[in-house]
């Protein structure tokens, strides 16, 4: 169904082994166990990442993706701690509900091409960081806090998934989870885009008069893809706020958003697995860099700037050339 | 002959400046109908107004009966009106075929979540939609660069894949803006007998915006000249050749000639 090619599925799979079980061999053999809420973090913003990429297909440069994060996040928490709503029924929730922002934000706003539209998305993040300190069901800069940990879930009393609050270390389910969620997102992104959609997104990407011309509903298929990628953001947020346990006005703040656009730029705007690779790299990178001291912004601005010189198309264009594993 | 196409009235204004000024007149089904006058006439502002890319000031367009002007340009597109661009306008990346795939998406009998699901139907819609690329591009003798990159391409090929993508929608009317444009001769001649096998082979009307007037008299049935945005006359080549509007419009009036 899923049309991968030998070498792809090989791939796929191997790097599927990689996450489920070398990492957590590799962590348990170092005794590095801080390593699995860095790579949890990866997991869960290369999923937001995702979505800034799916703008980015359509032409659109998102950097407001901390806002709908942020959202998620929220929506989760108030759900879960409010209304007592299962953490994995208010995760597509939170998902669907940015979703629906996006829709309704995205309106007025996708009309506007280029710098216009960033600059837009630039501000929604601080729009609904005040948002949230100005409402009273987000409890203002207190934030939400003590988010009971995600429950368990039995059908006909088989447990499909351990109840978080029983387990004596979550770190390893919640990196379990966020590595499930995210090999979904990226099934469903390369499907897209491998779609009719994605053809048609492309069309739009490259001249929106000439698609217009070959009958594309340019508004329509702009609001889908940016409710769609909003929704990436959502869940994001929402896992992260559900391992944090808490969510303030601050836990998404621009400069999130201004580094899920980076993500994408690194790993390569040409390459559906571009942000996961520029995700991992970014937040690595920054990690290591962190015995630099105050040299470690001057260090790591410049290396984005080379690589942003010498590798526009991001770094998976070094091994993946055209028409090669996509 | 049926009248497909009727411009009643239309008349475009861009602030105080009249681009088009209360100009009528009908296509005929399966007629080649060329637009023509000196730079700055309109003829590219009607063209946007038929195809619905601009609002129309006051006046319509009327298609089949049913009116067309002051719409989204994609529906006009999917009722059968669609225009061309010339040669910047094209999908850059894609290849020849690519193009011509994705400008099928109208014929698609599968949702797009079907789609994404990998249904039956949209199999098939992939499969029917490589093969009429193939097809289309071997009517337009473009098979050999059906391969190629766009943006790889000389001005005469992506004049005529422009001429592809516009065939690959199965429009009725086709507005083709300036096809012979930068053509040396042979080149020109070529494209003459491919716009008009267009007509004869797949029945589509065409009308075009044209500044060559050798290619323009050889394969048009009949003309519309426009003159600072006023339609000034309309008919066949030969009767075009002697209106004496015309050839004031052209080369000046003798009042024209002194004032300079």
């Amino acid at each position: 169904m899923l049309n991968f090619s030998t070498k792809q599925l090989i791939g796929v799979g191997v790097f599927i082994f990689a996450i489920f079980v070398g990492v957590p061999f590799a962590i348990a053999a170092t005794g590095r166990w801080d390593f699995f809420f860095t790579l949890t973090s990866v997991a869960l913003l290369a999923i937001a990442s995702a979505g800034v990429w799916l703008t980015f297909y359509i032409g659109r440069i998102n950097i407001g993706q901390g806002a709908f994060a942020l959202i998620g996040a929220y929506v989760s928490a108030i759900l879960v701690v409010k209304a007592g709503w299962s953490f994995w029924i208010s995760l597509p929730a939170a998902g669907l509900f940015a979703a629906l922002v996006a829709i309704l934000i995205g309106l007025p706003i996708l009309r506007l091409r280029g710098v216009y539209f960033a600059m837009i998305t630039l501000v929604l993040t601080q729009v609904v960081t005040l948002t949230a300190l100005a409402l009273p069901i987000t409890n203002g800069a207190k934030g939400i806090s003590s988010i009971p940990l995600p429950s368990g879930i039995s059908l006909f009393s088989i447990t499909i998934v351990p109840d978080f609050a029983t387990m004596d270390s979550t770190k390893l389910a919640f990196y379990y989870t966020a590595c499930i969620l995210m090999i979904i997102t990226y099934i469903a992104l390369y499907r897209l885009v491998n779609s009719r959609l994605g053809h048609l997104c492309r069309s739009m990407q490259q001249n929106e008069e000439l698609a217009s011309s070959i009958g594309v509903n340019i508004s329509y298929i702009r609001i889908v893809i940016f409710a769609i990628s909003s929704f990436f953001g959502g869940i994001g947020g929402a896992m992260f706020g559900s391992i944090a346990q808490s969510v303030y006005p601050s836990s998404f703040q621009v400069a999130d958003s201004v580094n899920f656009m980076l993500n994408c730029f690194l790993g390569g705007l040409g390459y559906v697995f571009g942000p996961m690779l520029g995700t991992l790299v970014l937040y690595f990178g920054w990690d290591l860099l962190f015995e630099f001291g105050k040299y470690q912004m001057l260090i790591y601005s410049t290396f984005l700037i080379l690589i942003i010189r010498f590798l526009p198309n991001g770094l998976l264009s070094l091994s993946l050339r055209k028409g090669d594993n996509k | 002959m049926n009248t497909l196409l009727q411009i009643k009235n239309v008349t475009k204004k861009y602030g105080g400046l009249i681009a088009n000024n209360n100009i009528s007149f009908d296509v005929a089904e399966n007629e080649i109908l060329s637009v023509i006058g000196p730079n700055g006439a309109g003829k590219s502002t009607l063209f946007k107004m038929i195809s619905s890319f601009t609002p129309t000031t006051s006046g319509e367009v009327i298609y089949r009966g049913e009116r067309i002007s002051n719409l989204k340009p994609h529906i006009v597109a999917r009722k059968g009106v669609v225009r061309t661009f010339q040669e910047t306008t094209i999908f850059k990346s894609m290849t020849v075929h690519e193009s011509v795939v994705v400008a099928q998406h109208l014929r698609a009998k599968a949702s797009l979540s079907g789609y994404f699901l990998g249904s039956k139907a949209a199999k098939e819609d992939v499969k029917a939609f490589g093969k009429y690329a193939d097809e289309l591009l071997e009517f337009l003798e473009m098979s050999e660069i059906s391969n190629e990159q766009a943006s790889n391409l000389p001005q005469g090929s992506l004049r005529a894949l422009g001429i592809a993508i516009g065939l690959a929608t199965d429009p009725k009317v086709l507005l083709l803006d300036e096809p012979f444009a930068g053509m040396n001769h042979d080149e020109t001649m070529r494209m003459v007998d491919l716009v008009r096998s267009v007509r004869d082979e797949r029945g589509v009307t065409v009308m075009l915006v044209e500044h060559d007037m050798p290619a323009v008299m050889s394969i048009s049935d009949r003309i519309i000249v426009l003159n600072f945005g006023e339609k000034i006359a309309e008919g066949t080549p030969s009767e075009i050749q002697n209106n004496e509007k015309v050839i004031e419009a052209y080369l000046g009036s003798a009042d024209d000639e002194i004032g300079m």
